[in-house]
């Protein structure tokens, strides 16, 4: 009789059916209710333009681009803690880059963009290893000083307009890939079937941009990026590779913010080193959007666009106070509300739409 | 001697940044708080001073000392209500509570004094020059920029490493609960930093504001050139942000000789060049 033929092995085998089985996990029935919810709500508006008033459509760009880069600033700063507050650098540059594409080189606007992000992204390769040189808050204003000296550079090209800008004149954006298709569909004229188009692309970036970062912080790579956040020595020490993640995270964001920057501009049609590089527009209204949304969580960007979105149509005649009031309100939300009007409901009530925390939960 | 004149002209420049930076370097190393505010507090000050000489007529020493208190006063305030709620390991929400500040007070300043460009008179003195050697002569105002500038370093390496008030910041700096334990108070260490540091910037903003115009739009500006003379200089040494400041500000003068449109950029372009070379800056402090 030998040892392995005892009894034991079956009571063993009996006790680990008795022991409770921990599981991690990450959604929930609800998680589901609302992933349906938010395809139907995809769906309802990119049938939209079929009705919609082409000032309404407008509105929703700029909520879809804002939106966009809101996710991809909470991405790189709540979660990566690359607190960058010079994102202006490659919202500028794909403008730019798209400007270049189309006037100067006449490739299609559409093309234009994937080039846009394309610019960016290699741009942030270079930067990168430079701005990580500095520590958490000093990396900060190091990407503002980058976003700088781009605005500086992009204002020497003589070609792109220099210091003052440029325009794309209606005749070259007619070439756009799907603009006669679309003005066939809905009968419209080239103008409004333009802002269509740039419509649908701006739908489609921020549905990739949101689904990628919900995927992402989800896996196994979302918790190595929030790890090295939290203790980059832990991190390390566990075998996460904390400088490689972050500045794969740097590198993409960059990417996507380009082709957000080139779509802005493509419907703005007019740019100037000034405007593509405002700290302002594209770094502090976004992260007031996610301030006021609710930093680390995906619904929180949203509610914050919709917020943002209203208190403009209210206040944006009042010019400096409405920058003044928004900004008290940043400043307040983060004093006594640091987790956001999102990010407080979701705790009181205990509701997660789309959910990232990892729930410990037993499987009985 | 035109080439001498530009150098002259940049270390001159290099005083007004070495004003700039010395209260962001004097709290990061204190707190470790970086204040994204902190060139628009400067433009605050230029614009105080410039409301108390003119609305008042009160002459420019006078007024220049009023503010100073006013701005420390302030500084403590900001630090005790605002800023001690949000001080932590997380870095984020400091920076993002200065930054919605710089956006309030810049906007503050455009609503209550508009667009237009402004500048400090300070009488005779700001285009009266003294003659070194025939054909070389330097403004006055930025000569005493600069030497203000380097009084400024030394009084603080005074306070610093000569006074019971600069034995409870380095204490601070290294270790806040220990120094607790020794009975200093945390709370006030920090509070009278950020006084300290605002009130160092009111003097950058008199030195600057008498020799160039200002704007409610540049602040940000400002804060960007202390932080490159910052880490130019070197993280935690004093002495090395007025060297930084030199560095930034001959880049600039050498940069603008070549072509105008390369003034700031060249600034710019230093600070990067740095930072690939020696990341540490140029004269870092010995200590780790």
């Amino acid at each position: 009789m030998t040892v392995d033929s005892v009894p034991m092995t079956a009571s063993c085998e009996s006790e680990k059916a008795l022991a409770p089985v921990w599981q991690i996990r990450v959604g929930t029935r609800l998680s589901r209710a609302a992933a349906i919810a938010g395809l139907a709500v995809v769906v309802a508006l990119a049938l939209l333009p079929m009705i919609a008033s082409r000032n309404l459509i407008q509105d929703l760009i700029f909520v879809f681009t804002m939106l966009a880069l809101a996710q991809l600033w909470n991405v790189l700063a709540g979660w990566g803690g690359l607190v960058s507050v010079g994102q202006q650098a490659f919202v500028g540059l794909g403008a730019y880059a798209l400007f270049a594409g189309v006037v100067v080189v006449g490739i299609d606007p559409v093309v234009a963009i994937l080039l846009a992000g394309a610019v960016a992204a290699v741009a942030a390769a270079v930067l990168g290893p430079l701005l990580f040189r500095l520590e958490g808050p000093y990396f900060a204003i190091g990407s503002w000083v980058a976003a700088e000296a781009l605005r500086l550079i992009c204002a020497q090209f003589k070609s792109l307009g220099g210091g003052t800008g440029m325009s794309i004149s209606p005749s070259e954006l007619s070439q756009m890939t799907g603009l006669k298709a679309v003005q066939a569909l809905f009968g419209l004229r080239a103008g409004a079937a333009r802002d269509i188009l740039i419509y649908w692309l701006a739908l489609l970036l921020v549905v990739l941009v949101t689904l990628s970062i919900y995927v992402f912080v989800r896996s196994r790579m979302g918790l190595a990026l929030a790890a090295s956040r939290d203790n980059a020595l832990a991190a390390r020490s566990v075998g996460v590779r904390t400088g490689r993640i972050r500045y794969f995270l740097w590198v993409v964001v960059a990417f996507a913010t380009g082709m957000v920057g080139a779509l802005v501009y493509l419907q703005k049609a007019r740019i100037s080193p000034d405007a593509a590089f405002s700290v302002t527009d594209w770094t502090a209204y976004v992260i007031f959007i996610v301030v006021i949304g609710g930093v680390r969580t995906i619904e929180g960007p949203m509610i914050g666009v919709l917020t943002l979105w209203g208190l403009i149509s209210y206040l944006s005649q009042f010019g400096s106070l409405y920058l003044v009031v928004l900004g008290m309100i940043a400043i307040l939300i983060m004093l006594f509300m640091p987790r956001g009007i999102w990010g407080e409901a979701a705790r009181h009530w205990n509701v997660r739409l789309f959910p990232t925390q990892r729930v410990l939960s037993r499987n009985s | 001697m035109n080439g001498f004149d530009t150098i002259i002209e940049g270390v001159l420049l290099g005083g007004v940044y070495a004003l700039f930076a010395l209260g962001l370097s004097l709290i990061f190393g204190i707190m470790r708080l970086v204040n994204l505010a902190h060139g628009d507090l400067i433009l605050l000050a230029a614009y105080l001073v410039l409301s108390v000489t003119t609305a008042l007529g009160v002459p420019l020493v006078a007024a220049s000392l009023l503010v100073v208190v006013v701005m420390f006063a302030a500084g403590f305030a900001l630090q005790r209500l605002v800023l001690e709620r949000v001080l932590g390991d997380d870095i984020l929400p400091p920076l993002l509570v200065t930054f919605g500040l710089s956006i309030v007070i810049q906007n503050g300043l455009l609503l209550g004094y508009g667009a237009d460009s402004r500048r400090l008179q300070a009488g005779a003195f700001e285009s009266s020059s003294v003659t070194l050697v025939p054909g070389l002569s330097i403004g006055l105002a930025p000569l005493a920029a600069l030497l203000t500038a380097v009084a400024a370093v030394a009084l603080l390496q005074l306070i610093f490493y000569r006074t019971s008030l600069g034995r409870a910041f380095r204490a601070t700096a290294d270790s806040p609960p220990i120094a607790q334990l020794m009975g200093i108070n945390e709370r006030s260490v920090y509070a009278i930093a950020v006084g300290l540091s605002v009130a160092v910037s009111v003097i950058a903003a008199i030195t600057f504001g008498i020799r160039a115009n200002f704007d409610p739009s540049i602040g940000p500006a400002r804060l960007l050139y202390a932080f490159e003379a910052v880490i130019i200089g070197g993280l935690g040494s004093l002495w090395g942000t007025l060297a930084g400041g030199i560095v930034l500000g001959l880049a600039q003068t050498i940069g603008a000789r070549i072509n105008p449109e390369w003034q700031i950029l060249a600034g710019h372009l230093t600070f990067l060049a740095v930072l690939m070379v020696r990341p540490r800056g140029l004269f870092p402090s010995r200590r780790p």
